[in-house]
């Protein structure tokens, strides 16, 4: 740190590097892409729980590094290091659903902990808005420094499981297997979630808690499962992109590894919309990708943040709601 | 035995106590009103039934069972059914999404077509509009979707807070000859409502509520006859 702020004030600390975002477009839209996918999954357990509950659920971040964690532990219990594995077909599809489950199964475990032991006392003794977020601000840092105390400063060592290989190419740029796993499996998962909120029976469920508890109640929804349940489902979909995040980031098991990622899905959900499970898919491709271009543009994987968040607020400036609005809440007449 | 039966009920908001040992029953079959000015505790009384607001005394008996501690979500399957006050439309909803989100609790699904058949006979305009949303329809529609969804419940007991505010006259016409009708296919029916005149008209009994309290009580008619009453209440 101090030695890049060194450097930093020594020359020009910014300045637009164009060449290198056009020569290196292709391989940023590889990477924003799978990133994309990966906050846009943890974005929807922003957007879910604050459409139900108008809470900004900050300890969602520590949701998604549960699974994470699960899923390095699972993985080197099944053998795989930080070596590319030789595998088949079959035993990775299989390894992968072990791993899934393992990582979605202890996120919406830990999602569903978090609001019983930490948010339904306060509901119970009708607390005000703002008892809740830092409640939720407290739960986040408690839980990574839980993390902390259990696994130390550093970080699991590295597991791969999916083989380190280019499954084609455009240009010069080579997509590889884990990506491709991560897009098309980030892209079911939004598609089944949004499928469910719009067309089941308790997904009818979940939409009439949103926009109005009371009304919902009198039709005989229990307001209380709906919320557990939107708890779980946000958990499950982080535990999700917890597997993604390690197939991407092999060494990305770390105490604090949800904070930024999980401020970042935040601004997806935002962005898109918050409330609107289309608009935290968009918004987090979106940000996957701005943020990649940027940090090429700029030169430096510190800008990437920077980058990110700048569009936010430009957004934000002209399109308060977000860009697709937010649908699942308050549309109230 | 009536089916429902409040039996010195008292409802506090904080400090405040907003219902003072109340009681009333509603027997099978019957319409009964209850009349009273803005902030009386008509709307309390009703969410009390309904389960939305807990009890600080007394207890409320319907068909037989002390429902006192029943969640509101369960008083639903046991078959009260309440139109809010505001009629509490799901505004993001179509008109059939808000039908079906009526018959949510219910286990049998096997007559929700003809359930649909029968809201579509007492309101044909729900029929025109199913795919429009509910957010964007008039008054008057919205209360006839908020009755339409209430039924699709199969409720025993219908209650229903000011079905008429807000409405045009047309509308209010309608809308009593349709708990009328309602009420003679078999629903008993719990009325609150700021327009005495119509209510004591279409109600076999009615109570008064002043201040929390009910002061008086009798049927429709002599109530409506009523010099004090309709000082009060009729306009003179």
């Amino acid at each position: 740190m101090l030695h890049e702020l060194a450097t930093a004030s020594s020359e020009s600390w910014i300045s637009f590097n164009w060449d290198s975002l056009f020569s290196n477009f292709l391989p940023a839209t590889r990477d924003g892409i799978t990133y994309g996918g990966i906050y846009a999954l943890v974005a929807v357990g922003y957007t879910l729980v604050y459409g139900v509950l108008n809470l900004i659920n900050f300890a969602h971040s520590e949701v998604f590094i549960s699974g994470a964690y699960a899923v390095v532990f699972t993985l080197t219990g099944l053998g795989f290091d930080g070596n590319s594995p030789n595998l088949g077909t079959i035993p990775l599809i299989g390894d992968l659903l072990v791993a899934l489950l393992a990582g979605a199964v202890t996120s919406a475990v830990v999602a569903v902990l978090v609001e019983r032991i930490a948010y339904r006392p306060l509901r119970a003794r009708g607390a005000p808005r703002l008892a809740f977020l830092i409640t939720a601000i407290g739960v986040s840092f408690a839980i990574q420094y839980l993390i902390f105390l259990w696994r130390g400063s550093v970080a699991e060592p590295s597991v791969r499981m999916v083989p380190v290989k280019a499954i084609f190419q455009i240009g010069d740029t080579l997509i590889f297997l884990n990506q491709i796993i991560i897009v098309v499996a980030a892209l079911a998962m939004m598609i089944a979630v949004d499928q469910f909120v719009r067309r089941t029976r308790t997904g009818r469920g979940i939409r009439a808690v949103a926009q109005d508890p009371d009304t919902a109640t009198l039709m005989g929804v229990s307001t209380e499962r709906i919320i557990v349940l939107t708890f779980a489902i946000g958990g499950l979909l982080a535990g999700a992109a917890g597997l993604f995040y390690i197939m991407q980031v092999p060494s990305g098991a770390i105490y604090n590894g949800g904070f930024v990622l999980g401020i970042k899905a935040f601004a997806a959900a935002v962005l898109g919309g918050i409330g609107n499970i289309r608009g935290a898919l968009l918004g987090g491709f979106l940000l996957g990708l701005i943020g990649n271009y940027g940090q090429y543009l700029l030169g430096d994987a510190q800008w990437n943040d920077v980058v990110c968040f700048v569009v936010l607020l430009l957004v934000l400036m002209v399109r308060p709601e977000g860009i697709l609005g937010s649908s699942l809440a308050k549309v109230r007449a | 035995m009536a089916l429902l039966e409040l039996d010195d009920v008292s409802v506090h908001y904080g400090r405040i106590q907003a219902i003072h040992d109340m009681s009333i029953h509603v027997e099978e079959g019957e319409i009964v009103s209850l009349i009273g000015a803005n902030g009386a505790g008509k709307t309390t009384t009703m969410r009390a039934v309904a389960g939305l607001l807990g009890l600080s005394g007394g207890s409320i008996t319907f068909d037989g069972d002390d429902i006192s501690r029943t969640k509101a979500h369960l008083r639903v399957v046991r078959g009260i059914s309440l139109t809010p006050e505001g009629r509490g439309i799901f505004p993001s909803m179509t008109v059939l999404e808000n039908l079906d989100m009526g018959a949510y609790a219910r286990k049998d699904k096997s007559s929700m077509s003809a359930d649909f058949d029968r809201v579509f006979d007492l309101f044909p305009r729900l029929k025109e509009r199913q795919k429009q949303s509910g957010g964007t329809m008039s008054g008057g529609e919205q209360q006839m979707l908020a009755i339409g969804r209430a039924l699709m419940a199969h409720p025993k007991l219908l209650l229903l807070d000011e079905p008429s505010m807000g409405l045009a006259p047309q509308f209010i016409r309608q809308i009593f000859r349709i708990i009328k009708e309602v009420n003679q296919q078999g629903t008993t029916v719990l009325l609150v409502e700021q327009n005495a005149n119509q209510a004591l008209k279409l109600a076999n009994r009615a109570y008064i509520l002043e201040t929390g309290r009910i002061t008086r009580e009798g049927s429709g008619a002599e109530l409506a006859a009523d010099d004090a009453v309709k000082a009060a209440y009729l306009g003179g």
